[in-house]
């Protein structure tokens, strides 16, 4: 009962955030074209249905590297590290998966895209990794060490890419993946499409939406079910109780780390391994934008993984509104604006939690105030 | 004029809900020591704070000869004459002793400072109080008892009548307890008013004329010193009557537990080691006292003893050594810790009550599986401790740590500790900041332990508690023993002449 009150009232936060957000954003629609700002607002909360299953497709397609790279942020933030570099993460396991995409075409075709995958994964690992192992031994802070392999990742790539057979240097972009490494469809096409004419027209939606949920449960599972799971919530809400009850502060930081890495690794594979129309890694001077938008995703989901899946797909839900919005002659970088005012009020929204908390105490313990001990 | 110099009229202080003082009334008479006695959380300090000015009362006032006053900050009280000597000193380290007392008023000439006049002012009030100092030396370099002294003269240099002194004698030894008293006596006689917070009955019966009682916020009343007794003041502290003394019996040592040689840990300055060569032996069967003035070297050997800090020497608990043990192993072998600070060490505030006692057990057999902790075993131990050690909290097990008073908080440590049936039980302060009732089941506890044949070594800076509970004491002086001293054949004079550094035994030297 207690329980289900408690992420009642963290989700009520997180709503709060949302609905502020969304008011704020709504005063921007107005003052930028005041005649369609109220269809406009209609336009961002209908999302992906504005284009019937197709764009509701197209919300889960573009769920799937933010619910992993908010995992890759909440993960950590419970053992209580802020992973800024799930950017970096991401880029370094998404060229790996490239690389095993086009090159290792030997393996067979069911196995070649689960290999990329894996690989991009351990490599994401090993860029997480890195951080963790500087923080535990050497007690270098995670963020400065997560910036700077940010930008090692993203000019490192740039450079690769440049100079290996992986450059297509007419588009300045990777070259596509073997179509036997491309993330599988899994039948999602034939629920997510709109009819033009005698033609489907299927969204680009793949099992990538569905490997990310079943990570995000998996890492709810580990993180509330076991052991391990207790030692690093308990290394991220007191590092010195946890040193004294016994548990290797160290190995958890690192091994934290490290499974933040896969995860934003894996963001990074199932956004490249995708078909020619799909997304490829540009060599621009630009990091991942899905790394810092994980931040948020993990933020409005109170870095809870159930909570993350919801917040991602609730952000690719406005983010693909904020698409359709160009319609109506706004720029679509409002959704952003919009987005990053929902995020501002979700750190509100944590003292208005609070706030909330404090006057229900007050109130239940003035009626116990007789009974109730004094302290000075 | 009044007979009363400072009146406080039905004083009521309610923070978000807690009514810290409720309907409070003090009156302070003219050249006399008045003592303000309570438990923790009696609300002491917060009428202290509002006399100086730092709260502001909800209701009631403030009288000055028997003209209502407003004291809004601390600047107030110190133009109405009110001073105040902190708990935790509020001195600048790097500056001179003078510099310190003449810091807010200096002398100046011409805008440049003028040191003269404050130091003739400063010596003549030195002598006139007998309160011995060293003008130029640094805070830094001079004893506890002198910066107490320093603290004094700030008030005096400021031309106080009212002196209120907060928990005075809790950072100093006996002799320098004596010292204070001295100190207050010739400050009443020379017509200053004194205002002494405490919870120790010996002082007031001591140095006291009057004290006014507080417990739980509410004023329980005022008496004349001389015409009560201690077991009445402790009554009236405390709401029922209370027996000070445990049931304890003689120990009866078995073989060593715990095994120290040559015990080094390294200064958080690099200069000088903050324990330095230390050796003793813990039997089971016995409480071993590690007496000591605050920041002795006291809380590094606990942390090198359980693997919180590095160390070089020998460590052994029951013939093996563990030295170079990790922590787990230190508690796997029989290592248990009552730490010094809960909310840092001893407890995860954020987790609820069954998770922080289950802390050190969670990976016990039965209490995973495969790596997946079995919630409803988790449960039933920690409603078991609850039941046992009786620890009350709001919801049970599903309590949150950080909800908890910090009775509770402690006595979930103590159930905790206790339960891993250590070999050795490393109990640091084990009562600090709890109320009688508290203290007293702890203690027993302690004395259970032990009875059980169980190692114990204690940590303590109040000497009530060393006398207490310990079967043999150590004395710890600047991260080295210096005299082990047997409870019944010394005195806390004889104690704190070796907590000062002033004695030492032979075979200590």
């Amino acid at each position: 009962m207690s329980k289900i009150r408690k992420s009642l009232s963290s989700m009520s936060a997180s709503l709060v955030a949302i609905l502020a957000g969304l008011i704020a954003g709504f005063v921007i629609l107005l003052f930028s074209n005041p005649s369609s700002a109220l269809k406009g607002l209609t336009t961002i909360l209908i999302g992906g249905w504005n284009n019937g299953m197709k764009g509701v497709g197209q919300v889960l397609y573009y769920a799937t590297p933010i619910i992993m790279t908010g995992l890759a942020v909440g993960f950590a933030f419970k053992t209580g590290m802020f992973n800024i570099g799930a950017t970096g993460q991401l880029m370094v396991g998404g060229f790996v998966s490239i690389y095993v995409g086009v090159t290792w075409t030997f393996l067979p075709g069911g196995l070649h895209w689960v290999v990329a995958l894996i690989m991009g994964a351990a490599a994401g690992m090993l860029w997480g990794m890195i951080v963790g192992v500087f923080k535990a031994l050497l007690n270098v802070h995670e963020v400065i060490t997560s910036i700077m392999l940010n930008y090692i990742a993203l000019y490192g790539i740039n450079y690769m890419v440049k100079n290996s057979h992986l450059f297509d240097s007419l588009k300045n972009q990777t070259v596509n993946v073997a179509a036997s490494a491309v993330i599988p469809k899994a039948g999602l096409d034939r629920i997510f499409y709109i009819a033009k004419g005698r033609l489907n027209d299927p969204s680009a939606v793949n099992a990538g939406i569905l490997i990310a949920i079943g990570l995000a449960v998996l890492m709810y599972i580990i993180l509330n079910k076991t052991t391990f799971g207790f030692e690093l919530k308990a290394c991220g809400y007191n590092r010195h109780a946890s040193r004294y009850a016994g548990i290797s502060e160290n190995r958890a930081i690192i091994t934290s780390m490290a499974i933040a890495g896969a995860l934003a690794g894996t963001a990074g594979t199932l956004m490249y391994l995708a078909p020619a129309s799909g997304m490829h890694i540009h060599v621009e001077e630009v990091l991942a934008a899905q790394g810092f938008t994980g931040i948020a995703v993990a933020l409005l989901g109170m870095s809870n993984p159930l909570g993350i899946i919801f917040s991602g797909l609730f952000i690719a839900h406005i983010t693909v509104g904020g698409f359709y919005l160009q319609s109506l002659k706004y720029m679509k970088e409002i959704i952003e604006v919009i987005i990053g005012l929902i995020i501002y009020f979700s750190a509100f929204s944590l003292l208005v939690r609070d706030l909330i908390a404090k006057i229900g105490k007050r109130k239940t313990k003035k009626d116990k105030q007789s009974s109730k001990e004094v302290t000075a | 004029m009044s007979d009363y110099i400072i009146q406080m009229i039905n004083i009521t202080k309610v923070f978000p809900g807690i009514k810290a003082n409720d309907n409070i009334t003090l009156q302070l008479k003219r050249g006399e020591i008045h003592a303000l006695l309570g438990e923790n959380g009696a609300g002491k300090s917060t009428l202290m704070s509002i006399l100086f000015g730092l709260y502001q009362a909800e209701e009631g006032q403030i009288l000055k000869d028997g003209v209502p006053v407003l004291v809004k900050d601390p600047n107030d009280a110190n133009e109405l004459g009110i001073g105040m000597v902190h708990q935790h000193f509020k001195l600048v380290h790097n500056f001179t002793v003078l510099e310190n007392i003449v810091l807010g008023v200096e002398t100046t000439r011409h805008g440049t400072l003028h040191m003269d006049e404050a130091r003739q002012k400063v010596m003549t009030l030195s002598e006139q109080y007998g309160l011995l100092i060293k003008p130029d030396a640094l805070i830094e370099d001079i004893t506890v008892g002198m910066q107490q002294r320093v603290e004094i003269l700030k008030m005096l240099y400021r031309d106080n009548e009212i002196l209120i002194f907060d928990e005075p004698t809790a950072v100093l030894t006996p002799q320098e307890i004596d010292e204070l008293m001295r100190i207050m006596r010739s400050l009443a006689a020379e017509g200053k008013s004194i205002l002494f917070i405490t919870h120790k009955l010996a002082e007031i019966m001591a140095v006291a004329d009057r004290c006014t009682v507080l417990r739980k916020g509410k004023y329980i009343g005022t008496v004349d010193v001389k015409s009560s007794s201690p077991q009445e003041l402790a009554e009236m502290m405390v709401g029922h009557k209370v027996d000070f003394k445990i049931d304890k019996q003689p120990a009866q040592p078995g073989e060593p537990a715990l095994h120290v040689r040559r015990l080094s840990v390294e200064g958080s300055h690099g200069d000088k080691k903050a324990v330095n060569n230390v050796s003793f032996d813990v039997y089971k069967g016995e409480i071993v006292c590690i007496a000591g003035i605050d920041g002795n070297g006291q809380s590094e050997l606990v942390y090198a003893i359980t693997g919180l800090m590095p160390s070089t020497g020998e460590i052994k608990l029951n013939q093996a050594p563990i030295d170079h043990q990790s922590i787990q192993k230190r508690i796997k072998a029989g290592l248990a810790h009552i730490p010094e600070d809960r909310h840092k060490h001893g407890l995860v505030l954020d987790y609820d009550l069954q998770q922080n006692l289950s802390l050190k057990r969670y990976k016990t057999i039965e209490m995973q599986r495969h790596g997946f902790i079995r919630f409803d075993k988790v449960r039933s131990y920690a409603e078991g401790l609850i039941e046992r050690f009786d620890i009350r909290s709001g919801q049970g097990a599903d309590t949150s740590a950080r909800s908890m008073s910090g009775g509770n908080q402690q006595k979930a440590i103590i159930a905790r500790e206790i339960d891993i049936d250590p070999e050795v039980l490393i109990a640091v302060q084990p009562t600090r900041g709890l109320d009688v009732g508290a203290m007293l089941y702890i203690h027993e506890q302690l004395v259970k332990v032990r009875d059980e044949g169980k190692a114990i070594l204690l940590i303590s800076l109040e000497l009530d508690e060393v006398f207490q509970l310990a079967d043999r004491i150590l004395v710890i002086y600047e991260g080295e023993i210096v005299a082990e001293l047997d409870p019944k054949q010394t005195t806390p004079q004889e104690l704190g002449l070796y907590m000062s550094g002033s004695k030492r035994q032979e075979e200590y030297a």
